[in-house]
C-alpha cells in the first residue's frame, strides 16, 4: 500500500512545528506514526504536508516534580510500559498496547491526538484525572482528559495545536490497575476498564473508574463510583457497583466485526469487577 | 525527493527518496536487501520486523524519511560470520514451515532474548505477539526462542 504524495519536512521545535502546520491549509503532524502511517496507507488521511515532530528532544521523557508526573508527547508506549513514577494503571495499560514492536514506535501525544474508540490510552487519562498540555498559535493551554475527548476520531484540539505533554498525579497510597479484553490480531480493546481507588479507614476513598473500547469515546464511570464510594471493599461491594457500568456505557454501546454490542454488554461488569479487584488489591 | 543517509548491516547509504515511500520498501526496492518480507502491510503480523537504532520495529509502519541518520539491522545482517545463535536455533528446532514469517520472527526473538535473557515461555510467547506464523508453527518457534536463550 502506498499513501498518496505528500511534502515532509522536519521540526526542530515545537514552535517551528506550530508555524508550519498552522501556515499550512492541508498538514498533519507526525509522531511515531502507528496511527497516521496506516491512515496514510489506506488514503483515509491525504495531507500535502507531513510534519515530523520525532526528532524534538524537548518533547520526549518522563519527569516527576512535587506529586506530579509529567510525560512528554513523544514518549513510547515502551518507556511508559517500563516507568516506575507512572501510576500502576497507566504503565499496566501501556504494556497491553499492540505488541513489542508497536510499543516502541508508538507514542502518548500520537495516541490521544488519534482518538480511537479502540486504544487504551483515553481510558486511563480519563480515570487519572489527566492534564493534556497543547502549544498553539495563541500559546499554551491544558485541556482536562475529561473534556479532550469530544467523539469517534474528534478531540478538542484546536487547528494548529501540538500536544507536548501530559501531566497525572503521582501515585502515593492509591492502588490502580487496567484490565481490558481484546482484538487478538490488532490487540486494541474491545472493553477496557481503568480504576484508581485509595482505602481509609476500611472504606474505598478517592475512586476513579473510566471504560473505553465500547463507546465512541472513553467515558467516565460515575454510577461505578457512586456505588463503591465509602464502601468496604469486598467481592460483595465490588460486583454491585461493577454492575453500575451498564448505566455508564449507556445507549451509545459499539458492535462491529469484532464484537457485537450485545457481547460488550454482557462483559462489562465483569471486567470493572477485575479492575475494581486489581485496584483495590494494590491498595492494601 | 528528501536525501537520507542510513547505516545498514554496517554499510552507509544515501539516497534520495519520496517522503511517502514506506522503510520496507525501501530496504526490499532500493537496496535490495529482500530478506526481510511484506505480508499484511498493517502492522499486525510483524513479517517485516527490523532492528531501527536497536529497537524492534515494524518497517510497513515507518517511512524511510523517520530512519534518516539512523543505524539499521536486517535479517542479512544477523549472521556475523556463523550464523547468529537464534538463527541456529530456528534451525535446529525446525522453527518454521513455510519461512514467510522467518526473518520477522528472528529478528523480534533476537531483541527479545537480547533485553531479557532469563525468559520464561509465557514471555516468550507473550514477547511474540506482534508476530504471525500463517503455518501456526508457534510450538517449535518458542522452542528455537528458549534454546538461543541458553546459547
Amino acid at each position: 500500500m502506498y499513501p498518496s504524495k505528500f511534502d515532509y519536512v522536519r521540526a526542530q521545535s515545537v514552535e517551528e512545528a506550530v508555524e508550519r502546520t498552522s501556515s499550512h491549509s492541508n498538514a498533519k503532524l507526525l509522531a511515531g506514526g502507528h496511527s497516521l502511517i496506516p491512515a496514510l496507507k489506506l488514503r483515509l488521511a491525504q495531507p500535502d504536508l507531513l510534519v515530523d515532530l520525532g526528532r524534538i528532544a524537548a518533547l520526549k521523557g518522563i519527569s516527576r516534580h512535587n506529586g506530579t508526573v509529567s510525560v512528554g508527547a513523544l514518549t513510547t508506549h515502551a518507556t511508559c510500559a517500563a516507568s516506575d513514577d507512572l501510576p500502576k494503571v497507566w504503565s499496566e495499560a501501556a504494556g497491553l498496547i499492540g505488541d513489542p514492536q508497536v510499543r516502541n514506535r508508538g507514542t502518548v501525544g500520537g495516541n490521544i491526538a488519534h482518538a480511537d474508540p479502540a486504544s487504551d490510552l483515553p481510558t486511563v487519562l480519563i480515570a487519572l484525572g489527566a492534564q493534556i498540555h497543547v502549544q498553539g498559535t495563541a500559546g499554551s493551554r491544558a485541556i482536562p482528559a475529561d473534556e479532550f475527548f469530544v467523539d469517534l476520531f474528534t478531540t478538542s484540539l484546536e487547528e494548529g495545536e501540538i500536544i507536548t505533554r501530559v501531566e497525572v498525579p503521582a501515585e502515593s497510597n492509591q492502588g490502580s490497575a487496567y484490565t481490558k479484553v481484546f482484538n487478538p490480531a490488532s490487540r486494541y480493546a474491545i472493553l477496557g476498564v481503568a480504576a484508581q481507588v485509595a482505602i481509609a479507614g476500611g472504606v474505598c476513598r478517592q475512586l476513579r473508574v473510566a471504560a473505553g473500547g465500547s463507546t465512541p469515546k472513553a467515558i467516565r464511570a460515575h454510577h461505578v463510583e457512586a456505588a463503591l464510594q465509602g464502601q468496604p471493599l469486598n467481592d460483595t461491594t465490588i460486583q454491585h457497583a461493577a454492575a453500575a457500568i451498564a448505566e455508564d456505557l449507556g445507549e451509545e454501546v459499539i458492535g462491529d466485526m469484532y464484537a457485537s454490542a450485545a457481547y460488550r454488554r454482557s462483559i462489562a461488569a465483569q471486567i470493572a469487577a477485575r479492575a475494581l479487584s486489581a485496584a483495590a488489591a494494590r491498595a492494601r | 525527493m528528501t536525501a537520507i543517509n542510513v547505516v545498514v548491516n554496517g554499510k552507509s547509504y544515501t539516497r534520495e527518496v519520496e517522503p511517502r515511500l514506506l522503510l520496507v520498501d525501501f530496504i526490499r526496492d532500493t537496496l535490495s536487501l529482500t530478506g526481510t518480507n511484506i505480508a499484511c502491510d498493517t502492522s499486525q503480523c510483524g513479517a517485516c520486523t527490523i532492528h531501527l537504532d536497536g529497537q524492534a520495529v515494524k518497517s510497513c509502519t515507518v517511512l524511510a524519511v523517520q530512519a534518516d541518520g539512523s543505524t539499521l539491522t536486517t535479517i542479512e545482517g544477523l549472521a556475523n560470520g556463523k550464523l547468529h545463535p537464534m538463527q541456529q536455533a530456528f534451525w535446529d528446532q525446525h522453527g518454521l514451515q513455510c519461512g514467510y514469517c522467518t526473518p520477522g520472527m528472528i529478528m523480534a526473538a533476537a531483541k527479545l532474548v537480547e533485553e531479557n535473557p532469563e525468559i520464561t515461555e509465557a514471555e516468550i510467547r507473550h514477547g511474540l505477539e506482534g508476530n504471525l506464523c500463517r503455518c501456526t508453527g508457534y510450538q517449535n518457534i518458542v522452542a528455537a526462542v528458549a534454546q538461543a536463550a541458553k546459547a
